[in-house]
């Protein structure tokens, strides 16, 4: 009996070593063992059509995670979830190890309060976005303004940096209109990351270009993986995947069907589902 | 008796019709104000999730979309004294009462107006302003409202025609507005044509002065060309058409 005790104890023991095993993002910072992200037993409707059937998915700091499969699989309404842009039946969301989007009780927490939840998730859209009456530099200084209180001459002074991040300096002073669809996307970037967020949602950011479009934009998110930027990209680029990311997940019929690392995933994919599906895209 | 175009040109630069033109222009825009900021509140609360504010909503404008605009008029300036004693004293006097109740009916138009608007700005920019953890207040005023005021620019230039010329009706109620003037001027001279034809001039030159101001503010929100021309001509046959 005791011996069974000692026995566990050094188990936990040996966890606990492997889990203080200091890791690094690329960047340099500390990878914790808490995801930055993650959702538990994630379950939403849609006029009682379930969409999501009870997902578990996390991602960690520095992690870029490359989402697959096919429309409708529930893989953009995870991202909504996560973003707290609509409220999940069943099920918990966490940012760094803390609920969020309910109260304690575990309700839905009110408009204004998911607001400030939320500026710690960034979001990128499909359509872009943008604000058509503001011009690029506005679109991104908007939320500094609006949510941060920060100066209006500060504001765009960080949306010029930021816009010179994702290539568009020369960009700034025009409107949405005035920008072909890869621009507009980069803005879409700029205007999510100037909040310093911690996470970074992407939804099919480049299903909506033209393909000669598409390889600035994957370019831009190439970056800032490379930056230690933390990811979620629901996307049909495969090739980004292969490159980018740490791990590809697939998403199939409201669950999540495998999640290997890129070599792994698309080269000895282990299940029949990920064959299938494999095959279509390449 | 032909038209005498002495007593024309003597009316029309008269001060007493420029006087009455500024009262005029003064209901219209007091009672558009008044419209708008009502009319917005019944535009967000019938598209709110609380089924009492949409009811509510409903039911004002089924109130004033029923009631005459002239009946509106007389009970404000001659029902409401009575209910409110000591009203008069406070400074209450037809141009006020013209004002509001102009405001009170013209709100129930304002409102599909301005719900039509909001609601035909694409779903993905109040979602956009959400997602970048901007409070509901924020995502209608700064991303909703500006662009929502482009499409309603037209409709509401309308009604702020339809404004200057329902301050006429004013008239019941003894608020010597444009059209007063020229009835009082009328029931002195007999001199039907001249004074009415001073009347007709005013309201052309406030109408194109109002369709000036119309095109420059429009020009002001047409950053760039968003909409395909196609549906930028859709929109503004629209406007012309209401």
């Amino acid at each position: 009996m005791n011996e069974h005790t000692n026995a566990q104890a050094a188990d936990a023991q040996a966890a606990d070593a492997q889990a203080t095993q200091p890791e690094y993002t690329p960047t340099g910072a500390l990878v914790t063992d808490i995801p930055t992200l993650e959702v538990r037993d994630l379950h939403k409707a849609y006029h009682g059509n379930e969409v999501l059937k009870g997902v578990e998915f996390k991602v960690r700091q520095g992690q870029v995670k490359a989402v697959l499969g096919p429309s409708g699989s529930g893989k953009s309404t995870m991202l909504r979830l996560m973003a707290l842009l609509e409220p999940a039946d069943k099920g918990e969301i966490l940012l760094e190890g803390k609920r969020i989007g309910v109260n304690a009780a575990g309700r839905a927490l009110p408009e204004a309060q998911l607001a400030v939840q939320r500026r710690d998730v960034g979001m990128v859209f499909q359509k872009f976005n943008l604000f058509p009456h503001l011009t690029a530099a506005k679109n991104v200084a908007l939320a500094l303004t609006a949510v941060q209180k920060v100066g209006r001459a500060e504001a765009l002074e960080r949306a010029h940096t930021m816009l010179g991040r994702v290539g568009l300096s020369d960009r700034a002073d025009h409107h949405p209109s005035q920008l072909s669809g890869g621009q507009q996307q980069r803005v879409a970037i700029a205007r999510a990351l100037v909040l310093n967020p911690k996470v970074m949602l992407f939804d099919e950011p480049t299903s909506a270009l033209d393909p000669e479009l598409v390889g600035e934009v994957l370019e831009v998110m190439e970056q800032l993986a490379n930056d230690g930027m933390t990811m979620i990209v629901v996307t049909h680029e495969v090739r980004f995947a292969r490159r980018a990311a740490d791990e590809v997940t697939l998403f199939d019929g409201g669950v999540i069907v495998e999640q290997a690392p890129p070599e792994q995933f698309f080269d000895d994919p282990q299940h029949e589902r990920t064959k299938k599906f494999l095959s279509h895209v390449h | 008796m032909g038209f005498d175009l002495q007593i024309f040109l003597t009316q029309l630069f008269s001060p007493v019709y420029l006087q009455g033109a500024l009262l005029s222009i003064g209901v219209a825009v007091v009672s558009l104000i008044i419209a708008t900021v009502i009319g917005f509140i019944l535009a967000v609360a019938r598209g709110s999730k609380s089924a009492v504010a949409q009811w509510l909503s409903l039911a004002y404008i089924w109130f004033f979309r029923a009631i005459p605009a002239l009946l509106v008029l007389l009970i404000m300036w001659n029902a409401l004294p009575q209910l409110i004693p000591g009203l008069r004293e406070w400074g209450y006097n037809p141009f006020i009462a013209a004002s509001v109740g102009l405001g009170l009916v013209e709100a129930a138009f304002m409102a599909e107006i301005i719900r039509s608007s909001l609601s035909s700005v694409d779903e993905g920019q109040a979602l956009a302003g959400r997602a970048l953890g901007m409070k509901p207040g924020s995502v209608m005023s700064k991303i909703l409202v500006p662009q929502a005021i482009r499409i309603a620019l037209p409709p509401t230039t309308n009604e702020f025609i339809g404004l200057i010329k329902y301050s006429s009706l004013a008239s019941v109620i003894s608020l010597r507005e444009l059209l007063t003037t020229a009835q009082v001027g009328v029931n002195i001279t007999f001199r039907y044509a001249e004074y009415y034809a001073v009347a007709i001039i005013y309201y052309l030159v406030i109408v194109s002065i109002i369709t000036i101001i119309q095109m420059q503010i429009e020009r002001r929100f047409h950053w760039a060309s968003s909409l395909p021309t196609k549906k930028r001509r859709a929109l503004k046959l629209v406007g012309a058409a209401r």
